[in-house]
């Protein structure tokens, strides 16, 4: 997926301007966050699980080629074909020399980031093989124009059911309906015939179990199901980082997976599948590919930011962001949105083309303390801003500003001059008034709020005068 | 005990008379207040803007004038919480100075928990009358557990009634250099706290941090809001 990361000023923005989108984003922030925090009371020591889920995704990024090997090896074993995938391009090739080998005309698809990452659909369409999404948001967005997702988990998060009637009505060309289940009733109606047609299914994958060579997946509308069962081929694409040791970390992530993501206590489904159709078997694929993709995370193992690794996508970090909360997801430009995006994105597209994203969080650390794997997500987003400065990659001006405040600040002689014209001038500013609507030293302040007038007098300047009376 | 008053250079400029009230409070119990002159700013800016050489170089200045009191406290959780947990990191490769912020880390404090758990606080010298909602700021309640102590205080005011307020610990928006990086995106997340606020009616919003205070103080006032105050809670404690 092309990246529109580096435009993320003039995407936020145009978002604030969107009444509609406005209006959407405040109803899924209730949602999620409310329903988290009752999830979670359910586990006795959530946090001791919290804990667990870290070191067990630790113990594997510290040996990551090793645990990978162990479960080629296992899913193998199972009649699976393990491919590896270096960037993008290249899982499009291998899908699309799949999809020549077994003669495949139709791909149903399940959710999938990585194929986002990669821009899957449009290269399947270019070999001849029509992609279909069947996640309902995934398939919303396809009929769409391929509009991209703006959250990981809730790819239409951003829509109003309005839209969707809309769009179906338009799409469908049938007549308009208003009823969330008369909506979902209409897509079954026209993947079913997808799902029966298809020879190829392409899936995610939330987990790669080594132990025994499967791949888990989490869902909860069925379509997994379909896409990894019915057709002859089946596809995995998932990143190198998903791979854990054994079905009981399974056990322990899944605790904290769909809680932290939807506020379920568990998800409508969750499938392990392991290998090819058996003979004695009534459903499964013929042929099994697991595609397992590097796209930078390679290069993130062993650096500063390994621990982003243990991400395992449920998005609890945006749904608790304010800065999510009030632009969406589609204004950090990439595939991944949210504090997580604003880690990722810089890492796998070049800091160089997503200078704001670091920048575009309040470090609040609310995405830190609700993170299932403790991610640091703060100090991850401080670090990048560091590696940014080293390189010299932000605006002139800002850095300029910033080493002046900080040779002044190591000054107290030079502080305290400034800090007198400083305060006097503001209060000269506001002109008797308690607050500046308008500061040009600051314009991004009051652009939307007014900059509160100050006392007039520096608190060092009253002290000295106080220590001075007898 | 000697307390070495961190004033904080928001405090400094925009509101003198928090850090009067500050030393006021830390007098009321008992201790003496030492306000080192040549202090000027804790280098978050420059830490949270990704320059370790100037935040480091702030730090160092910081751990010099207070590194001789028993305490260190500051009115802002964010301030306390950089030199507290942040100091270590900046100067994880400086040895002799990591031991040094190691060493002061300990004995810093935010204004409230100070006046709570270390110095027993019992007598408030104010009287403030009115209702106020109270703000928790971020830096505060995540990375040094202020939530209890404030309103624990506000609690011994006879006069004071606290309207807790919907999503009290979301942030406001401010984030320090965020607030004039993405003006817009910042002034959007304070009306959300705002609104959150003044629907409390309270006649006052209170906090610990004065950045979060003044970008809380800047939404209202655009809102067309002269009526609600906006406080620290060192100005509520020590009213007249």
């Amino acid at each position: 997926m092309e990246s529109r990361s580096h435009r993320f000023k003039e995407n936020a923005a145009a978002a604030l301007a969107n009444p509609v989108l406005q209006a959407n984003m405040r109803t899924a922030k209730g949602k999620f966050v409310d329903k988290r925090a009752i999830a979670i009371k359910e586990i006795d020591d959530f946090e001791g699980t919290r804990e667990a889920a870290k070191q067990l995704r630790n113990l594997v990024l510290e040996n990551l080629d090793l645990w990978l090997e162990k479960f080629e090896t296992n899913a193998t074993a199972r009649g699976a074909k393990v491919l590896w995938a270096k960037d993008g391009a290249e899982i499009c090739r291998h899908v699309a020399e799949i999809g020549k080998r077994h003669g495949i005309k139709k791909a149903v698809k399940s959710k999938s980031m990585l194929s986002e990452e990669a821009g899957l659909n449009q290269a399947l369409e270019a070999t001849g093989i029509q992609p279909v999404e069947t996640d309902l948001g995934e398939y919303i967005l396809q009929i769409n124009n391929n509009e991209p997702p703006s959250h990981i988990i809730a790819p239409v998060v951003h829509k109003s059911l309005d839209e969707v009637a809309d769009l179906f009505e338009k799409v469908h060309q049938t007549p308009r309906k208003t009823e969330i289940p008369a909506l979902t009733r209409e897509a079954r109606e026209v993947l079913r015939e997808h799902f029966l047609t298809a020879d190829m299914g392409i899936s995610g994958g939330n987990f790669l179990v080594a132990e025994t060579g499967s791949v888990a997946l989490v869902t909860n509308e069925g379509n997994g199901r379909m896409v990894t069962t019915l057709p002859r081929v089946h596809v995995v694409i998932t990143g190198i980082e998903k791979v854990i040791p054994t079905l009981e970390d399974l056990a322990t992530l899944m605790r904290l997976l769909p809680r932290s993501a939807t506020g379920q206590s568990i998800s409508n489904y969750v499938s392990v599948l392991t290998g090819t159709k058996a003979p004695d078997e009534l459903d499964g694929p013929e042929h099994l590919y697991y595609i397992l993709v590097d796209n930078g995370r390679a290069d993130v193992i062993g650096s500063e930011f390994q621990e982003m690794l243990r991400c395992i996508r449920c998005g609890a970090c945006m749904n608790h962001c304010p800065v999510y909360q009030t632009i969406g997801g589609h204004a950090y430009g990439w595939v991944y949105p949210g504090p997580m995006g604003s880690v990722l994105t810089p890492l796998y597209t070049g800091l160089e083309n997503a200078i704001d994203l670091p920048h575009a969080a309040t470090l609040c650390n609310q995405c830190g303390v609700v993170c299932p794997v403790k991610i640091p997500l703060p100090d991850l987003l401080r670090k990048l801003r560091e590696k940014q400065t080293d390189k010299n990659l932000r605006p002139w001006m800002e850095r300029a500003v910033l080493k002046a405040w900080a040779f002044v600040a190591a000054s107290p002689t030079l502080y305290a001059l400034g800090a007198w014209f400083g305060v006097r001038y503001l209060k000269w500013l506001a002109g008797g008034k308690a607050s500046i609507p308008v500061l040009s030293a600051a314009p991004e302040w009051t652009k939307g709020r007014d900059f509160p007038a100050p006392e007039g007098k520096t608190f060092r300047e009253l002290y000295a005068e106080r220590k001075a009376k007898p | 005990m000697r307390v070495g008053l961190f004033v904080t250079c928001l405090v400094d400029l925009m509101r003198p008379r928090i850090g009067f009230a500050a030393i006021e409070l830390l007098e009321a119990a008992g201790c003496e207040v030492i306000v080192p002159a040549t202090q000027t700013c804790c280098g978050q800016p420059a830490w949270n803007s990704g320059d370790r050489a100037s935040a480091a170089k702030l730090a160092k200045k910081v751990i010099a004038e207070f590194e001789g009191f028993d305490y260190v406290v500051a009115p802002s959780g964010s301030c306390a919480d950089h030199i507290r947990n942040e100091y270590p990191s900046i100067l994880a490769d400086e040895p002799e100075w990591l031991a040094c912020a190691a060493a002061l880390s300990p004995k810093v404090f935010e204004l409230t928990d100070f006046l709570v758990n270390v110095a027993k606080l019992e007598n408030l010298p104010g009287h403030f009358s009115g209702s106020v909602t109270y703000h928790d700021s971020c830096a505060g309640l995540h990375s040094l557990g202020i939530k209890a102590q404030p309103r624990a205080l506000l609690a011994k005011l006879p006069d004071v009634r606290l309207k807790e307020m919907n999503a009290a610990e979301e942030c406001c928006g401010f984030g320090g250099t965020f607030s004039v990086k993405f003006g817009d995106i910042s002034a959007a997340i304070a009306e959300r706290k705002c609104t959150n606020a003044v629907a409390t009616e309270a006649d006052a919003i209170v906090g610990g941090d004065l950045g979060c205070l003044l970008n809380i103080e800047g939404k209202l006032r655009r809102m067309g809001d002269e009526e609600t105050r906006v406080l620290h809670i060192a100005e509520v404690l020590t009213a007249k």
